[in-house]
């Protein structure tokens, strides 16, 4: 190392490593990972999401949870923003994950058809 | 590198690894594999949490669990529950007992352990892995040091160090900003730093901590200290019993240099520094500045008179700045963030926060991080939990042997270090024994007096032959042959010694013989003419006698008695214990289901 930049820059690549202990992520993703998540391809998806997240920067946090009882929507994907606010997706592959990725962590947009109420209108299970 | 999706945090620290943390650690690499998980979890060893009383504690980031009192026999079950399934395990789970609600602790800040306080110095300990570099830089480490080397001359490190208000954390509560200044007045091209990491209060352990869960936070300081001050080598001087700190030191040096942050040239400004450790005995007199600098140089660890201070003929005759592992723990914090948003901590005397080793009669024993002003209520209740079994609070010793008991009058003292000097004890290095009422606080002052007379190094008289009579009186009286006339005889003995000995070590010795006296007189009186120990310590003074109404003639104490000094028959005839042949073991009492046997 030869300069501050140097320090700086390898501060950065750095970072990742550690920030999940830090917390303060403007989302904070769960993935469902009990005995039924798994079985339904819970595994992939949050792999997925780990990888993605890292790559491109994603202002999240990905975490995994228990099973929270609609084990029929399996495999399901939380997404808390910081006022508390959560949208549960439903029946995610590795496919989903990507585009919540994109477009809810990092636009902003909630892709209603992906979430539970919606997989609950089309059964019509309102 | 993988990017793992959990990070398993496992204290290495000297007190859980004494609970097999290693294991722990071991276990959780092998079932992590067994799951085929080894790509997705990361397990990371780390320091201190602070919270030893539970330990060995292990923390899941991101979830943001605790679990407490972990096994190695536990890891498969977290590994399997938590990490492949994600379900907390609750058994393990960290409760905050010090609500008594024995609620789960979700966020481990909202715990009242840790609500209270303000990890500066201690800030890494249990977030980071200490042998890893990166995650130090990470954390803003080493920016501290660029910013001050490219952007800073050397008196301005010292203005603002002294505008930070920074003082000595070793005990003394010198200004370390004019300690720099000293040195980089004194004249000479040569000039040295030494970081005093001979940490040997009784109780205190925050400097070991620090070594040992934030290595990298020392030589950054250091090397901001060497700049200030005008040198280019220090020295640690650390005591051989602390393998764990050595061991994490000696590879953070190492990666240090093959990071360019330490050696020739350092951030391209020219700037040469280098570190070097010195393993201490473990002698108690070694933590006096002169004394260690003997020590460094090959002599024997004794102290010399001053002035000459360091500052002008420190190691190898040349000027020398010696600053405490804590000391040095905030200097790179203060640089990075600045004087003003450190001053803004505290007291108007003493700024920023003051880490404490909680031990004795606490529920929490542990290491906390305080601001300056907190109450001792405050720690003692609040971040300790109090006294456990719900015994009352009698005194807390702060500053080890050379500090004082304070007593429930003074709770509500705000610490600083001119408040707890004004209360009769002193700060010291930061060690906090809490006292409950099954401490006899004449026993407490001989413990420290025979610390003291066994680290006394001899050289001058009073410390070394007053100390000793000082321990012979205290004998006297807790065995009870002690006279009234001791007392002042000890008080006059005590100011002798205060005012002749030649170093830190010998006049403060004193101390907690002069606060027990202040404070509790009457347990000195109870001793010396009652020939009582009140809190039933002195084993001399304690008479153990059966209740022949309450004996049930049962024989379990005459069967557990060492001695065989209790007679009876069983059934028939109630036991008796004969007190010429007693040897006060207390064997008895603690065997005696029908609480038959009384200590006088």
């Amino acid at each position: 190392m030869k300069s501050l930049e140097d320090l700086k820059k390898m501060r950065e690549s750095a970072l990742k490593k550690v920030e999940m202990r830090e917390g303060g992520k403007t989302y904070r993703i769960v993935v469902g990972m009990a005995t039924c998540g798994i079985a339904a391809g819970a595994r992939p998806v949050l792999n997925r999401l780990v990888e993605e997240t890292a790559k491109n920067d994603y202002d999240c946090l990905v975490t995994q949870t228990g099973c929270i009882g609609m084990c029929t929507y399996e495999p399901i994907v939380e997404v808390y923003d910081k006022d508390g606010n959560h949208t549960t997706y439903v029946h995610v592959d590795p496919h989903r994950a990507v585009r919540i990725l994109q477009e809810h962590v990092g636009q902003g947009h909630v892709i209603e058809k992906f979430t539970v109420e919606a997989a609950r209108k089309a059964e019509g299970n309102v | 590198m993988p990017n793992y999706r959990t990070n398993i945090l496992v204290c290495a620290g000297t007190g859980c690894t004494a609970s097999r943390s290693a294991e722990i650690c071991d276990e959780f690499e092998k079932a992590l594999k067994e799951y085929g998980l080894e790509n997705e979890a990361n397990v990371v060893r780390t320091g201190c949490f602070g919270l030893c009383q539970k330990g060995p504690i292990v923390a899941i980031y991101p979830d943001n669990i605790f679990y407490a009192q972990v096994k190695p026999e536990d890891a498969a079950e977290i590994v399997a529950e938590h990490i492949y399934k994600g379900r907390v395990v609750p058994r393990l789970q960290l409760s905050d007992e010090d609500l008594n609600s024995g609620e789960k602790i979700l966020d481990i800040e909202k715990i009242k352990f840790y609500e209270k306080q303000r990890r500066i110095a201690l800030r890494n300990c249990g977030k980071i892995n200490p042998e890893d570099i990166m995650e130090y830089i990470a954390m803003d480490g080493y920016l501290a040091l660029g910013k001050v080397l490219t952007e800073m001359t050397p008196q301005e490190v010292i203005d603002e160090m002294k505008a930070s208000g920074l003082r000595g954390r070793g005990g003394a509560g010198f200004p370390t900003g004019l300690k720099w200044q000293f040195e980089r007045n004194s004249p000479g091209d040569e000039k040295y730093v030494i970081c005093n990491a001979d940490e040997g209060d009784p109780g205190a352990f925050m400097d070991r901590s620090i070594l040992e869960g934030d290595p990298h936070a020392i030589i950054e300081g250091m090397a901001i200290m060497a700049y200030a001050v005008g040198a280019h080598l220090g020295y640690v001087y650390i005591r051989a019993e602390y393998p764990i700190a050595v061991n994490r030191l000696r590879i953070a040096i190492q990666q240090a240099h093959e990071y360019g942050l330490l050696g020739k040239n350092i951030f391209d400004t020219g700037f040469d520094f280098d570190i070097e450790i010195r393993l201490g005995a473990g002698a108690f007199v070694c933590g006096e500045e002169t004394a260690l600098i003997a020590s460094i140089e090959g002599k024997r660890g004794m102290p010399t008179p001053k002035p000459p201070f360091p500052a002008v003929s420190g190691v190898w005759g040349k000027p020398t700045s010696i600053n405490n592992v804590e000391t040095l723990a905030n200097v790179a914090q203060i640089m990075y963030k600045g004087a003003d948003w450190y001053a803004s901590m505290g007291t108007e005397k003493s700024k920023g926060t003051k880490v404490f080793a909680l031990g004795g009669k606490i529920k929490n024993t542990g290491l906390v991080e305080i601001p300056m002003g907190t109450t001792l209520r405050e720690i003692i209740y609040e971040i300790g939990g109090g006294c456990p079994n719900n015994k009352a609070f009698k005194a807390v010793q702060t500053g080890g042997p050379s500090g004082g008991c304070l007593t429930e009058k003074e709770l509500d003292t705000p610490i600083d270090y001119d408040n707890l000097i004004a209360a009769g004890s002193m700060m010291g290095s930061g060690g906090m024994i809490v006292l409950d009422e099954d401490n006899c606080m004449v026993d407490v002052a001989k413990f420290y007096m025979e610390f003291i007379c066994d680290e006394s190094c001899g050289k001058c008289s009073p410390c070394r032959i007053g100390t000793k009579r000082l321990l012979e009186m205290l004998t006297d009286i807790t065995e009870g042959k002690g006279t009234l006339e001791m007392l002042d005889e000890m008080e006059d003995l005590c100011h002798e010694i205060q005012d002749t000995a030649l170093c830190g070590l010998g006049q403060t010795a004193p101390n907690p013989i002069l606060s027990t006296l202040k404070s509790f007189r009457d347990e000195y009186l109870a001793h010396i003419i009652d020939k009582k120990c009140p809190a039933g310590v002195c084993k001399a003074l304690l008479t153990y006698e059966i209740d022949p109404d309450r004996c049930r003639k049962c024989s379990l104490c005459a069967r557990n008695c060492p001695v065989g000094c209790i007679s009876g028959t069983p059934g028939k005839v109630p036991y008796v214990i004969d007190s010429t042949k007693c040897i006060k073991c207390g064997a008895c009492m603690s065997n005696c289901r029908f609480n038959a046997v009384i200590r006088k």
